[in-house]
């Protein structure tokens, strides 16, 4: 028990309890409003950034002109200008980087998770992959100029530009996918190997399917990325004036498919946009908004499909 | 006995598929991981060799060019104020292009620091769990636009803003002069691509001190409103000295994607290399640097291609120091707790 | 049979005080009613163990005491705590910042703030606003004194507190209690994450502790209760069954439930 006359003053006496307990929650009051104020930044960020695309794109995105926008390739007449190739160029690209990414991070998951030995060769990689998922863009596509246009000789093509993409998402598909397979409690892998499977039984027919949910928002998220990715394209030498469509894939006369595709230049959405926004005529800036929307509704699009998978997925993975 | 065997007959197959078979397809599906798994470590190799062997080239064209000895050419790299690689006479000195990058990441963590914490404090500890699970995918979504449409908005909303208040600032203390004889800020300028780097790692930054906040254990938590603390109180004096060092991985993180950042400093900040710390100019960054010269026609072997893989050197140094340094101290506050 | 010892007997020269009284607490999770009419005296400076088999209700009554509760979305209290003898005042209506300022708690785990030692101390005061740098010393002393870790620690006061050993630890969280002359500390199994020297040293300060400060302890150890407490409630399924002094409790229960508790037959 406290005698100190000045003591018992400062922690008994209710008068000074009740202030202090006014004058801290007045503080509290102070930090909630700056925290809105900070979220409230970040909200209106948003609704500025869409509402300016929306309002300065109008002209092309209206009902009217939409489908001539959307089917037209891209000209010096911004009236004339459209994303054609752009568009079909972001789908062939991101077609590549799926093809590439996916198989190659699953199975890079797969490794790392179920089969490597706990050693110095895991944490190497472990960190390697930590550091490769914060190396900037645009190293990938240092990285793209020298091996795959000039080592490899592909030149500035759609294949070029899928395998940067898939190289840049590869870690966002490894991470998450180990993060998948880590939430599959040990009972299932202990329940297959007691009948007799093997290890890759084990995991083909019961722990990944299982754990696909995760996997699959992982690659959600990584091609969400891909179709907004800028700088590695344009530092292969993608920011070329592209009016024609690549070889179509599939073809009338045998044997039907064609990968002639793969070698065609190209353009993207995020690379028609940047072209546009960095002309100096004020008329592109229509185009670049309108391309802006186009580009905004694909990622969106792409991205809540993510995040709605991860919402329900949160129970059984923990990221 | 042998009607009760026939009775249990079943499908089993009289042959099991041979072991050594299965062996080996095990070994081989391990294998074929493996590599698929190792594919990481030879990207970075690979980007290592790219970029060093290209930046070789790149000194040893201008040692003969300017005939000067390596540690003149590496002492001009490090501490020359002119970048101009593409126009004689040389300059080579990377000091501009860091200058241009240091600025505006240092607006970029000017907004996105202090908003980026109030904001992960708010949603962490005080938020409840309706408005969290409304703002959560909202910021998820700001982190998911494309740079590219982060730069329109800096070049076409935050610099007209910024442009106008600038102006209104010096109408109100020094009135009664002509609008042409005030201060203008340039279209390309520093100022308002940092703010819009900022805004694009804010909800980054934001959702790591959220992570690190919410590893600190609940005991801590506790023990801190138990003595009668409010808590902004718990948060401030508890909850950020044991989260400290995940806060710390988180800001440096913050700042190795604002080093990175291509788009939007190409598209509002300027493209010429200037030696300059004032965020109201114009400069290049490194990174718009590499986009400024892939822009044009980039032949193969000359002195312009091996300059921009001499810039990216120094990128890809800078962040991955960042990115190991921001592993460790992340790993260790999971340690910890 | 367990037989008490010294320190369960209770004293009969000096006349019982009320410090705090339970009436017709119910408690919610939720839909779930985890306490059902508790109704309990709380006597000042006395230690009072609550103990029953795990899922009782225990610690969820302990942590009404200083409104831990309040602190998670969902829980709801109906009831009276009253504290105060003189002018009682009713816990569950006042501001639970004020609830907490009075009484004082001390956890299963240690839980020392990453700060030093002295900052530890004098955290409860810093949170008040104090900064008079003589009234902290003078408070730090004395809570870590009466906590006995003075002579453990008064040398390296500036040394970060999870720098300690875990009993060590929970002293200096016992001192941290203390420091804010609390009317009521709580202790919810204080010793169950501590090893038996160390746990031996904190029911030894708690028995000491007793003559300046009311305590109320949730132990699932009955030997403990035996040891450190004068009054025992059982508690089982959220309900309490029986209040009595710890003497009368492990020797002459009246209800079978806890004559089944205490003689190990369940729990």
């Amino acid at each position: 028990m406290v005698h100190n006359p000045k003591l018992v003053a400062v922690l008994h006496n209710p008068v000074a309890i009740a202030e202090s307990i006014q004058q801290r929650k007045r503080w509290e009051q102070i930090f909630i409003l700056l925290g809105w104020f900070s979220l409230l930044v970040a909200l209106l960020t948003l609704v500025v950034l869409v509402a300016d695309l929306l309002i300065r794109g109008w002209p092309l995105l209206n009902p009217n002109f939409l489908p001539k926008f959307l089917s037209s390739p891209p000209s010096s007449d911004p009236e004339e200008a459209g994303i054609l190739t752009a568009w079909v160029g972001s789908l062939l690209v991101i077609l590549v980087t799926i093809v590439v990414a996916v198989p190659l991070g699953i199975g890079a998951g797969i490794y790392l998770e179920e089969y490597a030995p706990k050693n110095w060769l895991l944490d190497f990689i472990e960190i390697n992959i930590t550091n490769l998922a914060g190396v900037p863009s645009i190293i990938y596509g240092l990285l793209a100029l020298g091996f795959f246009v000039y080592i490899l000789n592909w030149g500035e093509s759609i294949l070029t530009a899928g395998c940067t993409l898939a190289l840049l998402i590869l870690p966002v598909v490894i991470v998450t996918t180990r993060e998948s397979l880590r939430a599959i409690p040990i009972g299932i892998r202990e329940g297959a190997y007691s009948v007799g499977a093997s290890r890759w039984q084990t995991i083909f027919d019961h722990v990944l399917p299982y754990s696909m949910g995760g996997i699959l928002t992982g690659i959600i998220v990584g091609v969400s990325r891909a179709l907004g990715e800028t700088a590695p394209l344009v530092t292969i030498g993608a920011l070329t004036f592209i009016t024609f469509l690549p070889d179509a894939p599939i073809k009338a006369e045998p044997p039907f498919i064609s990968f002639n595709w793969l070698w065609s230049p190209f353009t993207v959405l995020p690379i028609q946009m940047f072209n546009w926004v960095s002309r100096p005529q004020e008329a592109f800036q229509i185009n670049s908004a309108a391309a802006g929307v186009v580009l905004l509704v694909l990622t969106l699009l792409v991205n809540s499909i993510a995040i709605y998978l991860r919402y329900r997925f949160r129970k059984s993975i923990k990221f | 006995m042998a009607e009760g065997s026939s009775s249990i007959k079943t499908n089993l197959p009289l042959v099991l598929p041979s072991r050594t078979a299965r062996i080996w397809r095990e070994r081989i599906i391990a294998s074929v991981l493996f590599l698929a798994a190792i594919s990481s470590v030879l990207i970075t190799l690979v980007i290592i060799y790219i970029l060093f062997s290209e930046t070789v080239i790149f000194f040893e064209k201008v040692i003969e060019l300017d005939q000067m000895s390596l540690w003149q050419a590496l002492l001009e790299f490090f501490t020359g104020t002119d970048w101009s690689p593409l126009i004689e006479p040389l300059g080579i000195g990377i000091l501009p292009l860091l200058s241009g990058t240091l600025t505006t990441c240092f607006v970029a963590l000017f907004v996105a620091v202090p908003l980026g914490t109030i904001a992960a404090i708010y949603l962490s500890e005080f938020a409840p769990a309706k408005v969290r699970e409304v703002l959560k995918p909202i910021l998820e979504i700001l982190a998911g636009i494309p740079t590219v449409v982060y730069g329109y908005f800096a070049l076409l909303v935050i610099t007209p803003v910024l442009q106008k208040i600038i102006l209104g600032v010096q109408q109100f203390l020094f009135p009664g002069r002509e609008e042409w004889d005030y201060f203008q800020l340039p279209g390309f300028n520093m100022l308002g691509a940092g703010i819009s780097v900022g805004l694009m790692v804010l909800p980054y930054i934001c959702s790591l001190v959220e992570d690190a906040l919410q590893a600190v254990p609940l005991e801590l938590r506790e023990g801190s409103y138990a003595m009668g603390a409010t808590r902004i109180q718990t948060a401030l004096s508890v909850l950020i000295p044991a989260a400290v060092s995940g806060i710390v991985a988180a800001y440096i993180l913050g700042f190795s994607r604002a080093v990175g950042e291509t788009m939007i400093v190409a598209v509002a900040a300027g493209l010429q290399p200037k030696f300059t710390f004032n965020p109201l100019e114009g400069a290049a960054t490194t990174t718009a640097f590499i986009v400024s010269v892939s822009l044009g026609d980039l032949p193969h072997g000359s002195l312009e291609y091996q300059s921009i893989f001499a810039a990216g050197i120094m990128l890809f140094l800078a962040t991955l120091f960042m990115n190991v340094l921001g592993y460790f101290l992340s790993r260790r506050y999971r340690e910890v707790y | 049979m367990v037989k008490p010892t010294e320190g369960a007997v209770v004293t009969q020269q000096e006349p019982l005080k009320k410090l705090a009284e339970v009436r017709d607490l119910n408690f919610y999770y939720g839909h779930n009613h985890a306490l059902k009419n508790i109704n309990m005296p709380i006597y000042e400076k006395k230690v009072t163990a609550l103990i029953g088999p795990s899922g009782c209700g225990k610690t969820t009554l302990l942590r009404c005491f200083n409104r831990m509760h309040d602190l998670y979305p969902g829980n709801r209290y109906e009831g009276q705590i009253l504290l105060g003898a003189d002018q009682p005042r009713n816990l569950l209506e006042m501001d639970p910042i004020e609830v907490r300022m009075q009484i004082g708690m001390v956890f299963q785990k240690p839980n020392p703030f990453p700060k030093s030692i002295y900052e530890n101390i004098v955290y409860g005061l810093r949170v008040r606003g104090i900064k008079d740098k003589a009234i902290l010393d003078e408070v730090m002393e004395r809570s870590l004194r009466n906590a006995a870790l003075w002579d453990e620690v008064k040398d390296r006061l500036k040394e970060p507190g999870t720098s300690l050993s875990g009993g060590q630890q929970q002293r200096l969280c016992i001192a941290r209690a203390l420091a804010t002359d609390p009317k009521i500390i709580l202790f919810d199994e204080p010793t169950s994450a501590l090893d038996p020297i160390a746990t031996v040293n904190i029911e030894n300060l708690i028995v000491e502790l007793k003559d300046q400060v009311t305590i109320l302890i949730v132990t699932h150890n009955m030997q403990q209760a035996i040891r450190v407490s004068q009054f025992t409630a059982f508690m089982y399924l959220g309900e309490l069954v029986e209040f009595n002094d710890t003497m009368s409790i492990f020797t002459k229960p009246v209800e079978q439930k806890t004559a089944d508790y205490v003689s190990g037959r369940f729990g």
